[in-house]
């Protein structure tokens, strides 16, 4: 009753579907984590400012919904700025802005999480701040830092199936497109289920592996 | 060596050091002991502004800690200081620790460092542990490279904060063996010790820290076996 079969007639559309939600992926998140590294050191910063600055930017975003801010961002941005992204530029942007605020947290938990006497020891040799934030902190920190950034990444990676609704031509929306046309959405949906599935699945073994290399 | 006057360091309202005066010569080794809470670290601490001045003056080899043209970086790197934690760092092999320093401030070669940081390994007897992380290493183990990491960089001065405090009793020689042996070196140094048969053997002066003050300063034999205030009485009668 079901044919899988037919499947393979629509694997070039999925394909593309899923480069571009891997490119929104990877590259959302890159920008991401380094405005987590940012914000996440605002965090933790004494410059009240830019503690100030840090905290409005991830309270506003976990306080509102992904869906939400890429319509927002989408829809409601280019009126305000008189200027239009397209909507793979705009997919990127709201995975960047989402996964940045989370990932700030990460990294404000993690530093937070290394004992103070490593920052003592490392000012005792001589070593600067900076040196000391570089050399001795941030890499024991960074560890700390892969399990929660991991599961960050597969809700990142899942949350650019939401991008959909701003016509990002990525695996949901090239799903959405041929079930609706085809009238196959058990072979086609479940076909893109399985594609985020093994996704995430091979992070997570990247992850854990990582992980263990970094064992010390 | 060191010169302090009239010392103060608050916590908000909390007067830790009401008030410390002291000299330490060069070559000089100087154990500090008294009660918990007396002050001894926060004294300690701030003779390598790990804790800022509240008032006072503080003069480490004829730089004023207070003066702003005084670059405490530089200053770190004379004054060596051990923890009663160790704080090695654990992402580190055992010679990367001792090596981390002079290659980053002194700037000197990977080569030299090594070279350096494996013969004073020797020195504290851990050659074979070279790259080893401290986690696989016993507390007295960890806390002889936290020694040779602060001697790397070659200070003229060494704090120690209750360095064998947080060891196993029978670990507790084998870093006090160190310590002995470094100050029969003509090292200059600071001892905040719980361990009285080591300052009546290796110090040549002891302060009795308390309630913020060194109450009493002496020779060790003096403070031993007389001493001047009820309080330093009272404190030895209890420890030893
Ligand atoms: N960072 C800090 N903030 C607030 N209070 C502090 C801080 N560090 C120390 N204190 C307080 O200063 C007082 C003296 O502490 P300090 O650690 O210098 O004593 P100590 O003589 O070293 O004691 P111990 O023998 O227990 O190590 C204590 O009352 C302590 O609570
Ligand atoms: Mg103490």
């Amino acid at each position: 009753m079901f044919d899988f079969g037919q499947v393979i007639d629509f694997l070039p559309q999925l394909r593309t579907g899923l480069y571009y939600t891997l490119l929104i992926s990877v590259v959302g998140l890159l920008a991401g984590f380094v405005l987590g590294a940012i914000f996440g050191l605002g965090r933790i910063s004494k410059n009240k400012f830019f503690f100030v600055i840090a905290s409005i930017y991830v309270e506003v975003v976990r306080g509102t919904p992904v869906l939400v801010q890429a319509i927002w961002i989408f829809f409601a941005l280019p009126i305000i700025t008189q200027y239009n992204m397209d909507s793979i530029t705009a997919g990127i942007v709201v995975i960047a802005i989402n996964s940045g605020a989370y990932i700030a947290e990460i990294v404000r938990g993690a530093v937070d999480s290394i004992d103070k006497g490593q920052m003592e020891a490392g000012r005792s040799l001589g070593l600067n701040k900076h040196q000391t934030m570089r050399y001795i902190i941030w890499p024991q920190a960074f560890k700390r830092m892969i399990p929660p950034l991991g599961n960050q990444f597969i809700i990142s990676i899942k949350d650019t199936s939401l991008l959909s609704v701003i016509l990002v031509p990525e695996l949901m929306f090239q799903g959405r497109y041929i079930a609706s046309n085809h009238f196959n959405a058990v072979e086609i949906y479940t076909t893109v289920a399985l594609f985020y599935l093994v996704i995430n699945f091979s992070l997570s073994l990247l992850l854990r592996y990582i992980e263990r290399r970094l064992n010390y | 060596m060191i010169t302090v006057q009239d010392l103060h360091k608050s916590f908000g309202d909390n007067e830790v050091l009401k008030g410390i005066h002291c000299e330490v010569e060069e070559k000089e080794v100087v154990c500090v002991i008294g009660p918990s809470g007396s002050g001894k670290s926060t004294f300690l601490r701030c003779l390598n502004l790990l804790e800022d001045i509240t008032s006072g003056d503080v003069i480490v080899d004829g730089y004023n800690l207070k003066d702003k043209a005084t670059d405490i970086n530089m200053i770190r790197t004379e004054v060596g200081m051990v923890f009663q934690q160790f704080n090695l760092f654990p992402h580190k092999t055992v010679i990367e620790n001792v090596m981390l320093a002079p290659r980053k401030v002194r700037k000197i070669s990977a080569d030299e460092a090594r070279k350096r940081g494996e013969a004073l390994l020797e020195k504290v007897g851990l050659a074979e542990k070279a790259n080893q992380y401290p986690s696989q290493l016993s507390g007295g183990q960890q806390q002889r490279v936290a020694i040779a990491r602060a001697l790397a960089m070659e200070p003229k001065l060494m704090l120690f904060d209750e360095p064998t405090s947080a060891l196993d009793p029978e670990l507790v020689g084998e870093v006090l063996e160190v310590m002995k042996q470094l100050a029969k070196e003509g090292m200059t140094m600071v001892v905040v010790t719980h361990e009285m048969g080591f300052a009546r053997e290796v110090a040549d002066r002891v302060f009795f820290m308390d309630e913020g003050i060194i109450m009493e300063e002496n020779t060790p034999e003096m403070i031993f076996t007389n001493p001047a205030s009820e309080r330093t009485k009272n404190f030895l009668n209890k420890v030893l």
